[in-house]
Parts: structure tokens; C-alpha cells; sequence
């Protein structure tokens, strides 16, 4: 490895005696996850094997491209693992392509595109349109209190419908749900790692450290 | 409540920052689009002709019919990319009007103005620009672009100028971290690029926006090798398509790039992929044939 460049991030989290967080690293941001994790304290590890999920008490499934995730999921023997984890109750925040990993059901997926599954909910992939329609706004997150979260969504999911056992967090003023909670697991269309926002990694990690 | 904002440089970015650790790929058709999704590309670049066939085929090479971009818009679920010619705004505005996820103002193509780029701070959509150096790296982005690339040398199917480039820019980022103050003012005169940006990179340590790597990757172990000397990713051009098994090479190009690390991962998809792209080698090419001399 000649690089140095792009590992530094996780050194903030060296000496921390944090929860040990994974981060899904297969494909997108997930080094910008990493680094707000390591920020706060958290002992993180990069996860692209089923043998680095024995070492984490909680995951992070980053912004990125879904139906790359999905497959390199599957292929590396990482799905599988991963769902049990998932339905033994590890905590799980997924952000954009992380929400839509976790919903049970998704529309609008690449054809064969698989989901992880845990969130009952729908979720409508590039639920806004082309890169032209990405955008940033201010959005209330009662759980989280003021001031508001500032959102980037880019080409984002939204969350069409809900089951019984999920709970929205949030929604944009047409009342479409962005962001959801369902016991362990977390999810927003939105990237908070992106835009310096550290609330909602915050309170993963007291989902993580309540477990 | 905020009114919400597009096109502000933070998504403009984002949407780069998403593609980080993908492979985006060259397609001429829809059916050519559809085995890149399937394989794993993270976005896919739509052109009438890959960059191996323009140098074949000569002439001036443009902006594709917006039909074309339009029937790989609608067969794909991930970002489609299109190029315009370097300056060429009206091309650039016309790909905005087709709702393209990203434009690359390519030194592919041939150039519309041999003194300016596009003010790219004038578009909603996002622009990735080609650099051979941080200089121009910077320029670019003082222009307004959200992502660069390295160009290596297109078409070739030879990776050594995608090395040369990618080399260069991150060793020139690194010896900006190590300068004063005072000596990074000479810096921004030498790279003839803004003081504040090459101040934020010192600072960083990196470029602003996403780096990938571009021009001449032909196999797995070419990406992965672009991806352990930093790119966030790489481009496939006529590496893909104008190889043996296009379907098989574009997945083991993916899966490399995830594991840039691992020679064991490595090593199993580069097996049984057939033949790659013929190539020219980059020494062979005169100087006037050369695409990444376009752009300054």
C-alpha cells in the first residue's frame, strides 16, 4: 500500500474505548462514516468480510450506489451473515443506499436487486428524480431536538409506507417519511455524514452502547 | 423552513462522494448499459462511440444525440453520465435539459474552445473535468467542477499515463502538506491555480472533491492498482466493451476495486476473463493523437 491518504481518517478512533462500530466499506462513503464514528469515540473497523462482523457491536451501512452494494454483498458471502446479525438484533444505521438495504421491501430496484431487510417498510429507490433534483434543506428530527438537521439528499430514497413495528423520525413539509427508527435499526434518506452533522451518529451509538 | 436548495455544490459533490470505491463504465447502447448495471457499475458513462473507436475513426468528436442519452437514461437505475466538448456550454446545457446525472467536459471529445472551459458554476448539474495535474485539477474546480478524474491517455487500453497522472497529482498534494505558509503562495503561482484552494488542500491533505482515475484501465489488476496509488475510483472506457467478455471482465473490474488490497481477490477474478482489449501502446501514439495534451 503506497496510500496513507485515506486510512488517516480512522486514527482519530485508535486509543477510543467506544463501542466497536463497523462500517459496510464495499462501496460509497463510507470512509466519511468512519471518520465522524471515530470522532466520537467509537473503535471502528472497515467491514468488507463475514469474519470482521464477529468484532463490531453495531453497523453502519453507508450513502452509495444500492444494487453495487447488493451485489458485492452477495457475492462476498456478506448478505447472509449480515441478515442473521440483523435478526439477532446488532444495530444497523444505514444512510441513503444503507436505508434502502435495510427495508424489507424496495421499489424501483435494479432487476434482481436484493434488500437485507429488518425495517418494515417500503422504500421508493431515487424516489426524487436525476441528480438535478438533489437537494439540501432544514429538517426537524423531534428525537434529536433543536436545531433542526440540516439534510442533504442526493438522488435519495423515500419511505412510501411504514409497518406497525417502524416509527418515522422525520419527514420533508409534503409529509413524504425520510428518516425511521425500528428498534436496533436506524435508517435516513439522507447523509448526515456529509454535512457535519453528528446527531444522528450520536444517538447510533447510544442505540449501540443501550444494547 | 428553509426553501430547499438543488444544485448547491455540497449535493453537486455528494453525489461524487457516492460513487467512491465504483467503477463507472463506457457504454454505446442500451444494451451495453444493462450488462454495466448488471455487473456492478456504479454509474455508467453514455457516448456514441468509446474512445478507442474516435481515435480509430478520427474526425471531430461531439456531444451524443440526445436520443441515444435518453434510451440509456431510461434502461438504467444508476447515474448516467454524458460528455460535452471542452467549452462547449451549449452542449452542456442541452445535457442538462436531458437530465443527465453528471457531465464530464472531456478531452475525449474534440474541443469547442481552445481557450476557456465551461463556467460550470452556472449549472445545477455536477461536472467532472479530466486533469493531468494538480494544477489543473484546481483550475477545474475554481471552474466550478465537482469530481475530476485523471485522464491517462483514452483508448488506449495502456494504463501508464493513468499512472503518471494519478502519481503526479497525489505527489504534488503531498508536498503541499509539508509547506509553510509563505511558500504555498509560490506554490499557487507555480501550479497557476487559486491560493485559497491549494491553501485548502495543504490543509487537508487532499483534493476538494472526489479523485477518480481514468484513461487506458483495461484489467482488474490496472484498477486496483489506480485504487492503491488513491484514486476514490476508476473509469473503464473501451476497456470493457472492446474486450473478449464483456460481461465477466466488467464484474471482476467491480469486484477489484472493492478488494484493491487483496492479491487473493484479485487474482481469482483476473482468471479465465479471455482476451483483453487489443490496445496501442501510449509510445506509439504521436504527440498531435495524444488526448490528454486537450485542456489547460
Amino acid at each position: 500500500m503506497t496510500t496513507t491518504l485515506r486510512e488517516e481518517s480512522l486514527d482519530a478512533g485508535a486509543g477510543a474505548t467506544g463501542p466497536r462500530v463497523g462500517v459496510l466499506a464495499l462501496q460509497g462513503d463510507f470512509r466519511e462514516h468512519a471518520r465522524v464514528l471515530a470522532v466520537l469515540g467509537a473503535r471502528v473497523t472497515l467491514v468488507r468480510r463475514p469474519a470482521e462482523l464477529a468484532e463490531i457491536d453495531g453497523l453502519v451501512i453507508p450513502g452509495g450506489e444500492s444494487s453495487v452494494i447488493d451485489k458485492l454483498a452477495r457475492t462476498f458471502g456478506l448478505a447472509e451473515p449480515l441478515i442473521a446479525a440483523i435478526g439477532g438484533g446488532m444495530p444497523v444505521y444505514g444512510t441513503c443506499a444503507g436505508l434502502i438495504m435495510l427495508a424489507d421491501t424496495v421499489l424501483d430496484a435494479s432487476p434482481g436487486q436484493r434488500s437485507f431487510g429488518g425495517l418494515d417498510i417500503v422504500v421508493r429507490r431515487n424516489a426524487f428524480g436525476s441528480q438535478n433534483q438533489s437537494f439540501e434543506t432544514e429538517l426537524a428530527v423531534p428525537e434529536l431536538g433543536e436545531p433542526p438537521v440540516h439534510a442533504a439528499f442526493i438522488r435519495g430514497p423515500v419511505v412510501e409506507s411504514l409497518g406497525p413495528r417502524a416509527t418515522p423520525l422525520a419527514a420533508l413539509a409534503d409529509g413524504r417519511v425520510v428518516a425511521v427508527r425500528q428498534g436496533a435499526l436506524l435508517g435516513t434518506s439522507f447523509h448526515p455524514e456529509i454535512t457535519g452533522e453528528h446527531r444522528f451518529h450520536e444517538y447510533f451509538l447510544g442505540m449501540v452502547g443501550a444494547r | 423552513m428553509t426553501v430547499p436548495e438543488t444544485g448547491s455544490s455540497r449535493v453537486k459533490r455528494g453525489l461524487a462522494e457516492m460513487l467512491k470505491g465504483g467503477v463507472i463504465m463506457d457504454v454505446v447502447t442500451p444494451e451495453q448499459a444493462r450488462i454495466a448495471e448488471d455487473a456492478g457499475a456504479v454509474a455508467v458513462m453514455a457516448l456514441e462511440r468509446v474512445p478507442a473507436d474516435i481515435r480509430a475513426q478520427g474526425g471531430v468528436a461531439r456531444m451524443s444525440d440526445p436520443d441515444l442519452i435518453e434510451a440509456i437514461i431510461a434502461e438504467v437505475s444508476i447515474p448516467v453520465m454524458a460528455k460535452a466538448r471542452i467549452g462547449h456550454f451549449v452542449e452542456a446545457q442541452v445535457l442538462q435539459a436531458l437530465d443527465v446525472d453528471y457531465i464530464d467536459e472531456s478531452e475525449v471529445l474534440s474541443p469547442a474552445d481552445y481557450v476557456n472551459h465551461i463556467d460550470k458554476w452556472q449549472f445545477t448539474v455536477p461536472f467532472v473535468c479530466g486533469a493531468t495535474n494538480l494544477g489543473e485539477a484546481l483550475r477545474r474546480i475554481n471552474e466550478g467542477a465537482a469530481m475530476i478524474r485523471s485522464k491517462g491517455e483514452a483508448g488506449t487500453g495502456d494504463v501508464s499515463e493513468a499512472t503518471k497522472h494519478i502519481r503526479k497529482i497525489t505527489s504534488e498534494v503531498n508536498a503541499l502538506k509539508s509547506m509553510t505558509r509563505d511558500e504555498l503562495y509560490v506554490a499557487a503561482k507555480e501550479l497557476q491555480a487559486p491560493y485559497e484552494l491549494v491553501l485548502e488542500v495543504a490543509e487537508t491533505g487532499k483534493l476538494p472533491v472526489v479523485l477518480f482515475t481514468a484513461g487506458g484501465v483495461a484489467t482488474p489488476a490496472d484498477a486496483a492498482m489506480m485504487m492503491q496509488l488513491g484514486a476514490d475510483g476508476v473509469f473503464v472506457g473501451s476497456g470493457i466493451f472492446k474486450s473478449g467478455n464483456p460481461e465477466q471482465r466488467a464484474a471482476a473490474i467491480v469486484k477489484a476495486t472493492t478488494f484493491y488490497d487483496d492479491a487473493s481477490v484479485i487474482a481469482d477474478v483476473s482468471r479465465g476473463l479471455g482476451e483483453a482489449m487489443v490496445g496501442i501502446n501510449v509510445g506509439d501514439l504521436p504527440a498531435p493523437h495524444r488526448l490528454a495534451e486537450r485542456g489547460w
